[in-house]
This record gives C-alpha cells, sequence and structure tokens, in this order.
C-alpha cells in the first residue's frame, strides 16, 4: 500500500492535476467565502454548503486517472503480478487521492483564520463542517475509483463520475418534485447532500458518519473485485 | 519448478489454451515459439496470475499460483509483453517504485545498481522514462522482472525491439541468468530460441505441438533435406548433371547470380548427404561451387509442417507423464508424417497401440 500512495502522490504532483483540482478548490473556496463574508455572515456552515457542488465535480477529475490509466498503459499487469494484495494497491490510491483532497481543505483553515480577526470562530461547528465534507469526499473518491477501474478512458471515467455527481445533486430536488412518500423516504436516506447538510448544521450523528463510511468502504471493495475478476473469470 | 497441468483457458466460445501441460525444472531455459495469437502470452498471465484458468493447475516451487498467489508472484519476475512502465518517472523512481511494491529485504542501493549494470542502463539511470528509446525501456522492463531477485523469470518476448547489438546482448543475459534462475521466455522467432534456450515448447491455436531441444526441432524439422548450391558454369549442363545423383527427389533453378553462376535448390531424400558426390561431379567439369548449404526453415515454414491439419493428432493424456509422451508422440507422427512415412526417424511410442481417435 505504502509504494503505490507513494508512487500516487508522485504522480498528482508531477502532472498539472493535483495543481488544478486544488486552484480550482481555492478559488470557488475563496470566491464563497469572500462573497458570504461580504454580506456579514461569519459562520462557516453557508460556505460548506456552497462547497458541496464543487466537491462533488472536482472529485471525478481527481479519480479519472487511478485505476484506467494502468488499464491503458499495462501497468496494471504490474500491479497484479507483484507481491502484494489487491486492497492494499486500491487503498494506496484511495488514501493517495484522499490527501490531495485533504490538502485542498487546507483552504477552509485559511479563511477561519481569516475570520478569527472579526469574530469568534465556532472551531467546533467548523470540525463538524471539515469532517462532514472529509467523508464526503471518502465516499465520492471511492465512487470515482470504482469508476476508473472500469474503464481504460480518462474520459469515460470523468464523465461517468461527472454523470454521478449529476445525479446525486439533483435527486433531492427530483425526488420532491415526484412527490411520491415512499421515494422521497428513500430519497431522503441516501441524499448525499442531506446527510452532509447535517453536518454543516454541526450535527454529528452516528448514522451519517457510518453512511460515509460504509459507502466508501463498499465501493472499495467492489474496485478490488472488478480487479480480482481477472483472476476468476 | 514449475509445474503446468492441464491449463485450460476459453474466452466465451473461443479456446484459448487447450488442455496445456509441462514441467519447466530448477535453472532451465525454456522457449516458448508459438505464432501470434498462439497462446504464448496467455500462459505466461496464468502462470505470473495476471489472469485466471478455466481449468487446470499451475504449481511453482510447489505452491499453487490459485491457493498461493502471494507465494508464487514473490518467485516469480515477470516482463510482460508491453513492459508495464510509468512513463512519468525516471529510471531511478520507477526501479524504487518496483523495488517497495515487491517488498524486497536486499540492501536497496546496492541491489538496483547491480541490476542496472546487468541490464546496461545505468547511463539512463536519471532519466524519464517517457523520453527513451524503445531499447531502453525494453531493458528497463527486463530490470524491473529482475528487481528482488526472483527464482523464476518469465520474459515475454524480452528482444521486441531491440537493434541486433541489442538483441546480442540481451541474449548473453538472459543465459548468464539462466545460470541462476529458472527462465520462460517467448518468441515468434526460431533462431531466437535457438539461441538461448535449452529446451523450447511450439505451442500453436492453443496446443503444444511439440517439446524438444531447438537442435532436435530443427534438425527434425528443418533443414537436412534440402540444400541451396551455387555453381559457375553453364545452367543447362548442371542441370543435367545434378539429375544423375542419387536420392535427389527434386530440384529447381532459382535463377543467375552474381553474373556467372546459377543457384539451385537441392531437395534429397532425408538423411541423404549428397554434398561430397555433388561437389566431386562439378568438380570433373571444372565447374566451381561458389555456394553450399544447407536451408534452414524458417519458423513460418516449420509451423505449416507442425500444424498441417491433415495429420492425425492423439487425444492428450490426463497425467503429465502420459501426457508428455503424448507431445512427444505428437512430434514424432508429425515428423514422420513430414517425411511422408519414408523412413522412421522418431519412434512413434503409439504406433503399437494403433492410434486413438484423431480429431479433424
Amino acid at each position: 500500500m505504502g509504494a503505490v500512495y507513494k508512487k500516487e502522490m508522485r504522480s498528482y504532483f508531477t502532472s498539472p492535476l493535483a495543481y488544478s483540482v486544488l486552484g480550482i478548490f481555492y478559488f470557488f473556496c475563496g470566491m464563497f467565502f469572500t462573497l458570504i463574508f461580504s454580506y456579514g455572515y461569519t459562520t462557516p456552515t453557508l460556505m460548506f454548503n456552497q462547497m458541496f457542488i464543487i466537491v462533488l465535480f472536482i472529485i471525478p477529475i481527481l479519480t479519472m486517472r487511478l485505476l484506467s490509466e494502468d488499464k491503458r498503459q499495462k501497468t496494471d499487469q504490474l500491479l497484479l503480478t507483484a507481491p502484494t494484495r489487491l486492497s492494499g494497491v486500491v487503498m494506496g490510491k484511495f488514501f493517495a487521492a484522499v490527501t490531495v483532497f485533504a490538502m485542498a481543505m487546507i483552504m477552509f483553515l485559511i479563511t477561519q483564520a481569516v475570520t478569527s480577526f472579526f469574530a469568534t470562530v465556532d472551531w467546533i461547528l467548523f470540525i463538524s463542517n471539515a469532517l462532514g465534507m472529509l467523508l464526503l469526499a471518502g465516499a465520492l473518491i471511492a465512487i470515482g475509483l470504482f469508476i476508473s477501474s472500469l474503464t481504460e478512458s480518462q474520459l469515460v471515467a470523468a464523465v461517468v463520475g461527472f454523470a454521478v455527481s449529476l445525479l446525486l445533486y439533483m435527486m433531492d430536488s427530483l425526488a420532491a418534485s415526484l412527490n411520491i412518500n415512499i421515494i422521497t423516504k428513500l430519497v431522503s436516506w441516501i441524499s448525499f447532500y442531506e446527510r452532509y447538510s447535517s453536518f454543516t448544521q454541526g450535527t454529528l450523528s452516528y448514522a451519517d458518519i457510518i453512511f460515509f463510511g460504509s459507502v466508501a468502504a463498499f465501493f472499495l471493495f467492489l474496485t478490488v473485485r472488478v480487479l480480482d475478476k481477472k483472476r476468476w473469470a | 519448478m514449475i509445474e503446468v497441468n492441464n491449463l485450460v483457458k476459453k474466452y466465451g466460445a473461443h479456446t484459448a489454451l487447450n488442455n496445456v501441460s509441462f514441467k519447466v525444472n530448477d535453472g532451465e531455459i525454456l522457449g516458448f515459439l508459438g505464432p501470434n495469437g498462439a497462446g504464448k502470452s496467455t500462459t505466461m498471465n496464468i502462470i505470473t496470475g495476471y489472469l485466471s484458468a478455466t481449468s487446470g493447475s499451475v504449481t511453482v516451487s510447489g505452491y499453487d499460483i490459485f491457493n498461493d498467489p502471494l507465494e508464487v508472484k514473490r518467485r516469480i519476475g515477470f516482463l510482460p509483453e508491453q513492459p508495464p512502465l510509468y512513463t512519468d518517472m525516471t529510471v531511478k523512481e520507477y526501479l524504487n517504485f518496483i523495488y517497495e511494491m515487491k517488498k524486497v529485504r536486499l540492501p536497496r542501493e546496492a541491489h538496483i545498481k547491480e541490476i542496472c549494470r546487468l541490464v546496461k542502463i545505468d547511463d539512463v539511470y536519471k532519466r524519464l522514462i517517457k523520453n527513451l528509446s524503445k531499447g531502453y525501456r525494453q531493458r528497463v522492463g527486463i530490470a524491473q522482472a529482475l528487481v528482488g531477485n526472483p527464482e523464476v523469470l518469465i520474459l515475454d518476448e524480452p528482444t521486441v525491439g531491440l537493434d541486433p547489438k541489442q538483441i546480442i546482448d540481451i541474449r548473453t543475459l538472459i543465459r548468464h541468468l539462466g545460470k541462476t534462475h529458472t527462465v520462460i521466455l517467448s518468441s515468434h522467432i526460431l533462431s531466437e530460441v535457438q539461441a538461448s534456450c535449452e529446451r523450447v515448447i511450439v505451442i500453436n491455436r492453443g496446443e503444444i505441438i511439440a517439446d524438444d531441444t531447438p537442435d532436435n526441432l530443427a534438425k527434425n524439422l528443418s533443414g537436412d533435406n534440402s540444400l541451396t548450391v551455387r555453381v559457375m558454369g553453364p545452367k543447362d549442363e548442371i542441370e543435367q548433371v545434378i539429375s544423375t545423383i542419387d536420392g535427389i527427389m527434386n530440384f529447381e533453378c532459382l535463377g543467375m547470380r552474381e553474373g556467372d553462376s546459377y543457384e539451385f535448390k537441392i531437395e534429397t531424400r532425408p538423411h541423404m548427404d549428397i554434398r561430397r558426390e555433388l561437389s566431386e561431379k562439378m568438380m570433373e567439369n571444372s565447374w566451381s561451387i561458389i555456394l553450399m548449404k544447407y536451408n534452414e526453415l524458417s519458423l513460418e515454414e516449420i509451423f505449416l509442417q507442425l500444424t498441417d491439419s491433415r495429420r492425425p493428432k492423439i487425444k492428450q493424456k490426463k497425467d503429465t507423464e502420459s501426457n508428455a509422451a503424448a507431445v512427444r508422440a505428437k512430434a514424432a507422427q508429425t515428423v514422420n508424417s513430414m517425411l511422408g512415412n519414408r523412413g522412421k526417424l522418431v519412434d512413434d511410442p503409439d504406433e503399437k497401440k494403433g492410434r486413438r481417435g484423431s480429431k479433424k
């Protein structure tokens, strides 16, 4: 796992990928913060709420080449014939993406530092927000990694990733417009936005933490199965 | 020791490997010879645990690839058909990555340096792989397989894309490695296999059609009944004289060469050496022979001969021992049928028992 993690981190930062992701993230984060701050709000909740859509659309870029590139360049042959477990390979890639995302989240610390000059910062609320975003990102990265394992093309991986993100984004409003009780209930249960917004309100519930954690675990498991499929089918 | 038993690989309705069995002893250099799509890479991919088999088993040093994949993978260095290189890394970074990936315990610095020296990539050690030529990339691929000093090396077409000097270097390297490693290499070039291997398995359409030493294979299949002769002298008269030599099955004139001589292709009966008689007869007429050589069959021709569909096939038996016998018998039959059953070259162990059902 360590070798793959190090390799992925290297490859994020020797290509423009990580820099563009970080750049885009910093830009929107800064913009939302400035706008919200200029209206006189100091709570991080609003900013984190706005960032939801940015996270949805930035993560497919972060994950698109993780496994598809290995398939295309045939380096998966190396990973699959090395004396390591596949789960280690997948986890190495997963944590590399999570690390890059965590680096993006450093920006929030800066916004809070700025805020602290003008108002008292509610650090507990901030930590709840940040934790929520990290869990959301973890789940999305696992989904993106899974999509990346299915194709040889980064582009396809990114497009499918965006489609999934779009679906997750629109799910709530679609369900609301359908107005069928059972569907609304079901959707609100799997809705990423609802789960995430309860973090932004400062409500830490086990259910939400376990929800994102198990989505991530489930898709990581599926990814390992996809890679392992060659050995069985 | 590698044991492959009754390996079958099916892709849907297409059978890529059909009951392939063989053994490779420690320290042996085995060549896998076959045309594209014969199943060489598939077999290698299964041995290394990259692909699964539909049925059959592979064991390396007693460990089964399906039950103990990690133990097997630890013992194998694999160079796939396309070297698995991360082109955005330098050679140094790449080999260090492989070192960590394989969890090697040897002293890192010295081990990697040693490998670089062996495959002659020290001069590009700090360069990006994407800027290297095909030959260098191939050698980085071989270096990758050597990391961790595994007992078994599996090299899929190791000399593809190299220039002649590099090919010679790699062959020398493989022979050198063969002293301390078990090596399986694949190729579709006969001379390549001849140059580096002690044993050759010829594979076509997923089936082993011959398993022998390269010399025997070359001797039995190619060459000793076909001669090329270039004689300085008048064409018609030479032809007349040649036709009087006993043991010649047929001959043809291939045309004028070097201005004043003619080239002939002469086919003799198997194991008839007509060279002496031929040269004496030419001398009598004071025509000079300026070239005479046995024709080596190209791989294509060998394949045509080995895979002649009219040839009866023997069904392979279940266990390895008799399987090997079946393969030998198969090869023998092939050779014999090739010789048109005039004089048996190789004993056919199944001849006495009568032929078991023939396919096709």
